[in-house]
């Protein structure tokens, strides 16, 4: 293999890996807070994609050092564009933990599949409607000991 | 099932990235980043070009920006909400990152500052001397948590540098220009105070950003542990 890879390519890879990384922690986890971690490298991906759409080889950074003025400098639009998207981003992330505390603190769990049942009971009481079942689910069953404190009663 | 679906899902979003790829061809030069490059020099006065984009250029979108950051900012400080007076807090860290705090905050303090003021010069700038500025300040709260951040002087710093940010965008326009543009460097190219209003803005932002995310790191660690 040739040891002088194309340096830009790599880096492509690298991002797109990281977009798909980050997407497929989205999909496929069901941990909340494994979601956000996601997110962040799905973001990281994008931003490195973003940033690589300016770099060329053999380009100087878009900045003049004593008066040296470089022959090509690299475009400083996506650079700037990548500095808006990493502020925004944490931001966002910031946000996002604290809606995953107040998660935490009201149900007690971070998985999805359990907080989806669990909101949709409480969307459900608050609506005064029963609790959503399929129609082909088993009928509970009562243990013996209840039904015989049912009888007592 | 799920599994397999989502796998799908994403070989086809992958083929959709790489054809997006292929379609754009990213590596094509953008003729805006050039014509910048010859022309930012001359018309702002700032060596880092980047900087000249962020708030020469687009300055405004650096204002929806900020205010972009102070709503998440609001928002986490509105979920999250305030403590319970009475719930205990966790004790004081151990020596090593008691001292390495203590030692550590004016030296953050000063890069972070120094960041701040030669964001036309060299690579950095208002966000990045902000976050800097910020993890100074949460230091501190790492090391003692029973100490905190008075929230007033950091809504106060936050204030004043937003709104000197838009007031800055306004007096250009008692010249007859448009809000927030830049107004030409007076100063020497490359020198310390030079590039106009560019210096002034970025202090804003970085004191709004630092303030920003000190307040909403603080109020992170200010929620109450859950049992």
């Amino acid at each position: 293999m040739d040891i002088n890879l194309d340096i830009s390519l790599m880096i492509y890879i690298a991002a797109g890996g990281l977009i798909l990384a980050g997407s497929a922690g989205i999909v496929l986890s069901t941990h909340l807070l494994r979601i956000i971690f996601a997110i962040a490298l799905l973001e990281a991906g994008a931003n490195l994609l973003l940033l690589l759409a300016s770099y060329r080889d053999g380009t100087a950074v878009p900045i003049i050092v004593d008066d040296h003025i470089p022959a090509v400098m690299a475009d400083p639009v996506p650079q700037a564009l990548v500095l808006t998207s990493i502020v925004i981003g944490v931001g966002v992330l910031a946000l996002a933990l604290g809606l995953v505390i107040r998660v935490q603190r009201t149900y007690g769990t971070l998985d999805i599949r359990e907080l989806r049942e669990r909101m949709a009971e409480d969307i459900a009481d608050d609506a005064g409607i029963g609790r959503p079942v399929s129609s082909h689910a088993p009928l509970p069953v009562q243990a013996p000991g209840v039904v015989g404190a049912d009888a007592n009663e | 099932m799920r599994r397999f679906t989502s796998a799908l899902f994403l070989i086809g979003l992958g083929l959709l990235i790489v054809a997006i790829y292929q379609q754009l061809g990213l590596q094509a030069s953008s003729n805006i980043g050039q014509a910048i490059n010859t022309v930012a020099a001359d018309q702002l006065g700032a060596a880092n070009f980047v900087t000249a984009v962020v708030l020469g250029y687009r300055g405004l979108d650096t204002l929806v920006e900020l205010t972009i950051l102070f709503t998440a900012a609001t928002a986490g400080a509105l979920v999250l909400g305030t403590r319970k007076p009475s719930t205990k807090r966790d004790p004081d860290a151990g020596f090593i990152l008691q001292t390495g705090a203590d030692l550590l905050f004016p030296l953050l303090l000063i890069v972070g500052l120094y960041i701040i003021m030669h964001g036309h010069l060299t690579p950095g700038g208002g966000f990045q001397g902000g976050v800097i500025l910020a993890s100074a300040f949460f230091l501190p709260i790492l090391a003692r948590p029973g100490s905190s951040i008075d929230h007033h002087w950091v809504s106060f710093i936050e204030g004043l540098a937003g709104a000197s940010f838009i007031y800055i965008g306004l007096l250009v326009m008692f010249d007859g220009k448009a809000f927030l543009s830049p107004v030409a460097g007076n100063g020497v190219f490359g020198e310390l105070f030079s590039a106009g209003t560019l210096p002034l803005l970025y202090a804003a932002v970085g004191l709004k950003v630092g303030a920003e995310l000190a307040g909403l790191l603080a109020n992170l660690s200010d929620t109450e542990a859950v049992d």
